[in-house]
């Protein structure tokens, strides 16, 4: 049997599952089975290029031993820590591995680049500007990542911004695509240190894009690096020859701008203006006092009150997740239903860290997903709602943005939940929100606060509907 | 009869890359936001292909440097599959209809 044509086959029928398991993972129906298929293709793309130890080139024929064992060793390693790591994760903690095992995809195909470009494997400019396009990529994706990771595991805090910032992350671009271009002009004949230097710029550049973003915006910019570490995948499989990575690094390549592009939308704003401006660095003090006050009420009061709806809309945010209430939630939500009232979860598109990881949180705790319903198909219906419940929710349930054009997040989409008949936000203090704006909505009238921990405002009113006994 | 790999160069390489990118575009195109971290999630796992290419460098390699490179690059690599792998199916694990409303959503 010939080696090179079970490798082909075999890549031939991972490049399927990958495109039919990520078919089947876009629709909520079909998504669990999805990713079981790909992981299938997996196996055996990974099983099959073990056929090349089979035929490897006479450089390498000496070492082969001590390379296999290097490389069961590298896999055993790599997959035991993530499949550890992954497995550990708290839900609300999704978004920061994501980023994690992103940058160490874009780091492989970092490695894949160096090792041609050092060993002077590469010929002809196509694959040369390939394999340099690719290796910067794929560098940048994994330092941009670390910090992406680090800044929401809240191990860096605050941002790096100083005025020529901009200025010097420019040079930095226009030096490394000089050399990417000598790199090729020189038909990638260029001494050690040159590549050393290239590959550490690259590095260094992926900091400092990502060191001025704040932590609201992380979620467009894992997005965006998950879509790099896509295409320099793609790049790299040109470079080997290789059409499983050829497909499915340009396949997530797209996937993922196109992701990037919906979630920036979904904030209103640009990519170009989530990666290059100073957002949140003025404000403060251009805003004015709030008119009138915070009017705090019992949770056990608003428990009964929502008891005695006949609609009730919830908006969840990070601070539920973070005080881990999504349980307690659901169990309120239940006693709700019970009780013949009508409830339904509005989900703000960057609710969360990331869009969509609200419904992964609900999902968690066990809530069904058609009683969750996305912005745009809800956002009519508050006007109807006898109660709008906002727990740990701020700047996505802001007015400002719908009326106040001075304010940093004017134009943001928002949740209308300042239109029902009764506003109730549980918070734990009187603070502001992620983008440090003041929320007109919680000076409203027709608004309350119910100060405290989320999951402990979630028992008392749970308890509160409970004292009322069972009678429907 | 002999076979030997179809080298995947010039035309043949952009027809590929246009019709990939293609098939991740319509993919994501029509996709409730409620998948939309589980999908992030999950085209991160299927870069993890790139783990492949790692595992060709590294047993092609004929220096100390290529095989230092080349361990990096497999474990790194692995980590990406295997956790994007983890991540994603737990995720995913969590999507389950409601019983007491059986219709679909749409």
């Amino acid at each position: 049997m010939n080696a090179a044509l079970l490798i082909d086959a075999s890549y031939f029928v991972a490049a399927f599952l990958f495109i039919y398991g990520l078919k089947r993972m876009s629709s909520p129906l079909t998504a669990r089975s999805g990713i079981v298929v790909a992981g299938a293709g997996m196996v055996l793309a990974v099983l099959a290029s073990f056929l090349y130890t089979l035929d490897v080139n006479e450089a390498a024929k000496p070492h082969l031993s001590t390379n296999l064992t290097l490389a069961l060793l590298a896999l055993a390693i790599g997959l035991g820590w993530a499949w550890r790591s992954g497995k550990k994760v708290a839900m609300t903690e999704m978004p920061q591995m994501v980023a994690l095992y992103n940058g160490m995809g874009g780091g492989a195909a970092a490695a894949i680049a160096a090792i041609e470009l050092i060993g002077y494997k590469t010929h002809g400019s196509i694959s040369l500007s390939l394999a340099v396009l690719g290796g910067v990529i794929g560098a940048v994706s994994l330092s941009g990542s670390l910090i992406a990771w680090a800044k929401l595991d809240g191990r860096i805090n605050g941002t790096l911004r100083f005025n020529a910032l901009q200025l010097v992350n420019g040079g930095l671009l226009l030096v490394l695509l000089a050399m990417g271009a000598y790199i090729v002009w020189q038909g990638g004949a260029v001494s050690m240190p040159v590549f050393a230097v290239f590959f550490a710029l690259a590095l260094v550049y992926g900091v400092m894009m990502t060191m001025p973003i704040g932590g609201a915006d992380m979620p467009v910019v894992i997005s965006l690096y998950n879509a790099f570490t896509g295409l320099a995948v793609g790049f790299e499989g040109y470079v080997l020859n290789n059409p499983a990575l050829m497909i499915a690094g340009m396949v997530v390549g797209s996937a993922g701008s196109l992701l990037t592009l919906l979630m920036a939308k979904a904030m209103n704003r640009s990519v170009a203006n989530v990666l290059f401006s100073n957002f949140g660095a003025a404000g403060d003090e251009e805003q004015g006092e709030m008119a009138g006050s915070q009017k705090p009420i019992d949770a056990g009061d608003a428990g009964i009150n929502m008891r005695y709806a006949t609609k009730v809309i919830i908006a969840p945010g990070y601070g539920l997740a973070v005080a881990q209430a999504q349980h307690k939630l659901y169990e309120l939500v239940k006693l709700l239903q019970d009780a013949d009232v009508e409830v339904k979860f509005a989900i703000h598109p960057v609710a969360g860290r990331m869009p969509g990881h609200m419904n992964v949180l609900l999902a968690e705790a066990g809530v069904p997903y058609d009683i969750i319903y996305d912005m745009e198909d809800i956002n009519n219906e508050f006007k109807d709602a006898d109660v709008a419940i906002v727990i740990g929710a701020n700047d996505t349930v802001n007015p400002a943005a719908r009326s106040n054009k001075s304010s940093p997040i004017y134009g943001m989409p928002i949740l209308n939940v300042d239109m029902a008949k009764q506003v109730y936000v549980v918070k734990r203090g009187q603070g502001k929100g992620y983008s440090g704006v003041e929320n007109a909505l919680f000076y409203a009238d027709n608004t309350q606060m119910v100060y405290g921990d989320a999951q402990k405002v979630m028992v008392s009113m749970i308890q509160a509907i409970k004292s009322l006994g069972g009678g429907h | 009869m002999e076979y030997s790999t179809t080298i995947l160069t010039g035309f043949v390489a952009l027809y590929i890359f246009m019709l990939a990118a293609f098939t991740g575009f319509e993919i994501i195109g029509r996709v409730p936001a409620i998948l939309h971290t589980p999908l992030m999630s999950g085209s991160n796992f299927i870069h993890g292909i790139v783990v492949v290419g790692a595992l060709w460098a590294l047993l092609n390699a004929s220096s100390l440097p290529e095989q230092i490179i080349g361990f990096l690059g497999v474990l790194l690599g692995a980590g990406n599959a295997a956790g994007g792998y983890v991540v994603t199916e737990r995720m995913l694990q969590m999507f389950k209809p409601s019983s007491k409303s059986p219709k679909a959503k749409e």
